[in-house]
């Protein structure tokens, strides 16, 4: 099992060098960070753009394989800070990933476990009770949920909390950034920071929740029509523990999996609750790249979501094999 | 998935589940008795079968109906309106929804209402054209490499864990000139091929497992060819699974749609989509509310619809999930 999971290891790794270099490949082929510097009053002279450029690894008269093969010989030659080269903002691209991935976790991940736990309980629970009036009302209100991207609920959010602001007459949510400057004292920052972190929890809490119960009624559907759980109630198991011990154990099989993926994938799929929320976080950060053609930027940023989605994958590997006695290894 | 292997094929088998409706039909109808009988063991195609339980199903019919709304509206609703797409009327500028401009107009008097079926058209068509395109190569590469195994599998899982770590949206974002330098078309083909791997991978493992079952290993010993066990007994094993991922698939590609268009790299002016519309109203959310809820009220409606109509497809091609048996 160790091989397995070390060769496993060893096989995404490659792939995830594979998906950055072409990243970097198409990033390079597509941006043309040379605008940033043109049309500028006074002018800016040819050479002194060529140099910045040259400088960052990203001028577009360097061929793009060989400006790949800089940015590999970077990787492995440089100390630490310097190995991703540096964003057009002139920032060491490691530390800023290493900040903003800190802010971005402190903002999904209650959301995320929220959305988790509740998905899977409302999905078990509307299962069960499928067709009654309270797995309706869940289904009808997931399927709403599910249909609503995060960038419009968001912003609904955010006209609603506007809207209790002015009836309330205070400013009691707050949702621009992490925090407010320049509050001080252990427990107003904690506060505060409790405050800005309601809406974005509530928006991936609920939407993720939404989507996580419809695939877990689904598989939990399929297991309750199963032999075994008639097998279990045959020979005198009571409903409940037919249902736990043997439905919802089976049923939670194919959800890891997906879990894994979508816990890896939310730091790179949370951009838009950090654009609307305005965190300085992952998500924002590639987009920007995207926006400003910064190719070293992008680059680290997929490499960092890459390296995510290596460790997630491999977990769900080994979970499904552990998991699933029918799955040989 | 379901225990019960259910070859859609044999009549024999599929029988019990169908005599049923038939003969409440037949007796409504007024029909006797003895001809009832005869009438029950005639062959019925899996196609009735599953139209049989759809259209008992209240979801399918809601769905449907507002999905048959949103396209009539999408096709023929300007034919209502005096504006043209674009047209700009002078006296009216931020207006709110009224008689004259149906949906209200922006800040330089264009007619919402114009411009909301016209996005609704475009938008449409890319979910029905994407998500099948995705769901399609997800069933066959999937049970394709489960049942197949060996090298096969070991290959299809390079490229679909190698499609995996490549963060979707971003090379949408970075090959957005490429899109938005040609047709939609090419956004079409690009969400169907960037949005099959994580359901291919499931199949894939619902395959490894089912191909294990006594009834595919009977069919295969008898000689059955692969094609052939994939679309009678693999496919419709992962069946719901597939038409989940379908609908999900319909609302993923218009959100993919959407969200490029958000952020002004998917869809570009002159033409216009739902994301273009929610993107122009994003900002004035708070002040000109009509200009952001309108487009957003009806991607929403259009998405629940499209859920709807796949829960209810789910329930009728998959009898095994009506039952609660525990």
């Amino acid at each position: 099992m160790t091989s397995y999971i070390l060769r496993r290891f060893v096989n995404y790794a490659i792939l995830t060098a594979l998906a950055t270099v072409f990243v970097y490949i198409a990033a390079s082929s597509f941006f043309y960070p040379r605008r940033r510097y043109l049309g500028r009053n006074p002018p800016i002279p040819e050479d002194s753009i060529d140099s910045i450029l040259t400088g960052y690894g990203v001028n577009d008269k360097d061929p793009v394989l060989l400006r790949t093969w800089w940015w590999i010989e970077r990787i492995v030659t440089n100390p630490l800070p310097d190995k991703l080269g540096h964003d057009l903002s002139n920032n060491a691209v490691i530390s800023e990933i290493f900040s903003r991935a800190g802010v971005s976790l402190r903002l999904l991940l209650m959301g995320a476990i929220l959305a988790a736990i509740l998905g899977v309980v409302l999905g078990v629970w509307g299962a069960v009770r499928q067709y009654k009036a309270s797995d309706q009302i869940v289904s009808y209100t997931s399927f709403i949920l599910i249909s609503t991207p995060t960038f419009v609920g968001g912003v609904i959010l955010q006209i609603l909390a506007t809207n209790f602001n002015n009836a309330t007459g205070h400013q009691l949510i707050r949702f621009t950034g992490a925090y407010t400057p320049g509050i001080t004292g252990f427990w107003p920052q904690l506060m505060d920071k409790g405050v800005h972190l309601l809406l974005p929890t509530i928006a991936l809490a609920l939407f993720g929740a939404a989507g996580y119960s419809r695939y877990q009624r689904a598989v939990m559907l399929d297991v309750l029509g199963s032999d075994f759980i008639r097998t279990a109630r045959a020979k005198g198991a009571t409903r409940t523990h037919a249902l736990v011990k043997h439905g919802v154990r089976v049923a939670l099989i194919p959800m890891s999996t997906y879990f894994a993926y979508n816990f890896g994938t939310l730091v790179s799929g949370s951009a838009f609750l950090e654009i609307i929320f305005s965190w300085a976080g992952m998500g924002q950060y590639g987009i920007m790249a995207v926006q400003q053609s910064d190719v070293n930027a992008l680059a680290g940023t997929v490499c960092f979501t890459a390296i995510l989605l290596l460790i997630s994958s491999t977990l769900s590997e080994v979970l499904y094999a552990a998991l699933d006695p029918r799955v040989r290894v | 998935m379901s225990m019960t292997p259910t070859p859609p094929t044999d009549q024999a088998v599929d029988l019990p589940t169908d005599l049923e409706p038939t003969a409440s039909l037949a007796a409504e109808a007024g029909v006797g008795a003895g001809s009832e009988a005869q009438k029950a063991y005639r062959p019925v195609s899996r196609g009735r079968l599953v139209w049989r339980r759809l259209r008992r199903k209240p979801n399918f019919w809601i769905g449907a109906v507002i999905l048959t709304l949103i396209v009539a509206f999408a096709l023929f609703g300007d034919l209502l309106n005096i504006y043209e797409l674009g047209e700009q009327d002078p006296y009216s500028f931020n207006a709110k929804p009224s008689g004259q401009h149906f949906f209200g107009t922006d800040a330089i008097g264009v007619d919402l209402y114009a411009s909301m079926t016209e996005a609704l058209r475009k938008s449409l068509l890319i979910g029905f054209l994407a998500a099948p395109l995705a769901t399609v190569l997800a069933a066959f590469i999937g049970s394709l490499a489960g049942y197949l195994g060996g090298f096969v599998e070991t290959a299809t899982n390079w490229v679909i864990n190698l499609l995996l770590v490549l963060p979707v949206f971003y090379v949408l974002m970075i090959i957005s000139p490429l899109l938005s330098s040609m047709s939609w078309v090419i956004l079409v083909v690009a969400i169907g091929l960037f949005g099959w791997m994580i359901m291919a991978q499931i199949v894939k493992n619902q395959t490894k497992s089912l191909k294990e079952r006594e009834y595919v290993k009977a069919a295969r010993y008898m000689g059955v060819g692969t094609l052939t066990i994939l679309r009678r007994h693999i496919i419709p094993n992962v069946a719901s699974l597939l038409i989940i991922d379908a609908t999900l698939g319909v609302a993923s590609a218009i959100l993919a749609e959407t969200s490029l268009s958000y952020f002004g790299l998917g869809i570009q002016a002159p033409d216009v989509s739902l994301g273009t519309l929610l993107q122009d109203g994003t900002s004035a959310a708070v002040s000109r509310p009509w200009l952001f809820l309108i487009p957003a009220g009806f991607l929403v409606t259009l998405l629940t619809a499209v859920a709807l109509i796949g829960d209810g497809l789910r329930d009728a091609i998959d009898p095994t999930s009506e039952v609660n048996r525990a």
